[in-house]
């Protein structure tokens, strides 16, 4: 069977989750506000959690709380359910096909065999909608591409129940409840106040834009502290978790720019288009810092002058975005 | 980023099957949404972590030959796998894992276990005990071995 869904790229598996299960049921949202006001940006370094040996660099908040954030503010209820009996989990999925509820989920990318080769790490928390079944296989709409494709069932269901931290358990979810009404311009402004405090307020360094000048101070001590064959690798890691798949460019700053924008006409507020195009001028600074990085992992030399400079421009982006959130937290604190 | 400086770099890794969607703006600073097939400084960190995973893999295989480590090890680089991972399919400790790791502990493991480590690295019994075709250097290249 074959549910009738209409399928939208977007840059990040979740937004776009979230944006094309609500437009089945007539929920209009783009990927910039589901991302907004599921207050999806944030930055954070942890020295101390390493995977595979490299320290987590992050863009944005946890898996699935973009979703979690975004239902409860306009009061969205979500069903999910996760399995310990994989058999049992890929039934209760055919059974909500057949009722003709398209179905979100949680995969690893390492198992969804229509994604490019060069994506499929290990990363347990790929969210994808599977809308139907037909000639064995079954329908997916992966927001990350741009049109929809299938896959065999034998590895849909590894990708559902593959092991490693965080385990997906076969996690189903889709909206039940719709508001009949709610408050969009609360929901964005709560919103943004979220995302302006924890970038611009939160006392610990490793978080926020104390994240980034904290990251910036580090990297300069990296050539020394760990040679240059692993300073090059941490870099790549950084830029990858800024660039690879599913950031819509620097780190997720376009996306929320594009929130930040499409909020202002809604608002009509100049201020805040105003915060959007500083939103935009520094994500170019990322994206200048992505490619002179590159630059350095790509000859392999790591000195000491080059990390420097490195470290320099991350800084001032961390000084940038503490600056921007600050007005941002003020804009919004001033409207509720 | 304007639209016009969306990159379009044809040296990439998506094998044509992805050109992801990026937020880049018009003169007046609005946003629109753009695809772009690839850009540089991206697939360079890519090739990077790749590197590294094939660096892995080799010094795997030469240990594997050596009779320094067991399959076990091979399979875990060639799947990118960590031994939690493993731990996770086979239904033990990652440091038992670690363990099977030596030909020593590896030689004693039941037919049941092995079949569990199979099942992890999605291969048969068969291959994963085969300590012979670990010497054809083409073994292993992984499924990603475009990258």
């Amino acid at each position: 069977m074959k549910i009738p869904f209409e399928h939208r790229q977007s840059a990040h598996c979740e937004n776009g989750v979230v944006s094309n299960l609500l437009r089945f049921h007539g929920m209009e949202f783009d990927e910039p506000m589901v991302f907004g006001i599921g207050a999806g940006l944030f930055f954070s370094y942890f020295p101390f959690l390493k995977m595979g040996g490299i320290p987590v660099t992050s863009f944005r908040t946890m898996p699935s709380y973009i979703f979690k954030r975004f239902a409860n503010s306009l009061g969205i209820k979500v069903k999910s359910q996760t399995f310990s009996n994989e058999q049992k989990g890929m039934e209760a999925l055919d059974a909500l096909l057949e009722q003709g509820i398209p179905v979100g989920m949680l995969t690893s990318v390492f198992y969804l065999t229509y994604l490019p080769d060069a994506y499929r790490f290990h990363f347990n928390a790929h969210n994808i909608i599977v809308y139907g079944k037909e000639n064995g296989k079954y329908l997916v709409s992966d927001p990350t591409l741009e049109g929809v494709t299938e896959i065999l069932p034998e590895d849909l269901q590894r990708a559902r129940f593959a092991k490693g931290i965080p385990e997906p358990k076969g996690k189903l979810y889709y909206p039940v409840v719709f508001p009949k009404s709610y408050d969009l311009n609360k929901a964005m402004i709560k919103a943004i106040k979220h995302v302006a405090f924890f970038m611009a307020k939160t006392p610990m360094p490793i978080l926020g834009a104390n994240g980034i000048k904290y990251l910036a101070n580090r990297m300069r001590n990296w050539p020394k502290k760990l040679g240059p064959r692993k300073s090059v690798l941490w870099l790549g890691n950084v830029v990858r978790m800024q660039e690879e798949i599913g950031t819509g460019g620097a780190g997720f700053r376009f996306i929320y720019a594009a929130f930040l924008d499409k909020a202002s006409v809604i608002l009509k507020d100049e201020e805040l288009f105003n915060m959007s195009k500083e939103l935009t001028a520094i994500g170019d600074l990322w994206r200048a810092f992505a490619y002179e990085a590159s630059r350095v992992c790509k000859n392999r030399k790591s000195d000491t002058v080059t990390f420097d400079q490195l470290a320099d421009m991350l800084y001032e982006i961390g000084k940038k975005e503490q600056v921007l959130f600050d007005q941002l937290f003020l804009w919004a604190k001033a409207r509720l | 980023m304007k639209k016009e400086e969306v990159p379009q770099d044809t040296d990439n890794l998506n094998e044509g099957k992805l050109a992801k969607l990026y937020y880049a703006t018009d003169e007046k600073g609005h946003y629109e949404k753009l695809n772009s097939i690839g850009w540089e400084a991206e697939t360079v960190v890519m090739r990077q972590a790749w590197d590294v995973v094939h660096e892995n893999i080799e010094y795997a295989r030469e240990k594997v030959l050596k009779g320094d480590a067991s399959p076990v090890l091979f399979y875990k680089e060639q799947n990118i796998m960590t031994y939690e991972i493993i731990a996770g399919y086979v239904g033990t400790l990652s440091f038992i894992v670690w363990l099977h790791t030596k030909p020593f502990f590896f030689k004693r493991l039941s037919s049941k276990t092995l079949d569990k480590y199979a099942f992890a690295f999605r291969i048969t019994r068969e291959e994963l005990t085969d300590i012979t075709k670990f010497k054809d250097p083409r073994t292993g290249a992984t499924e990603n071995n475009n990258a």
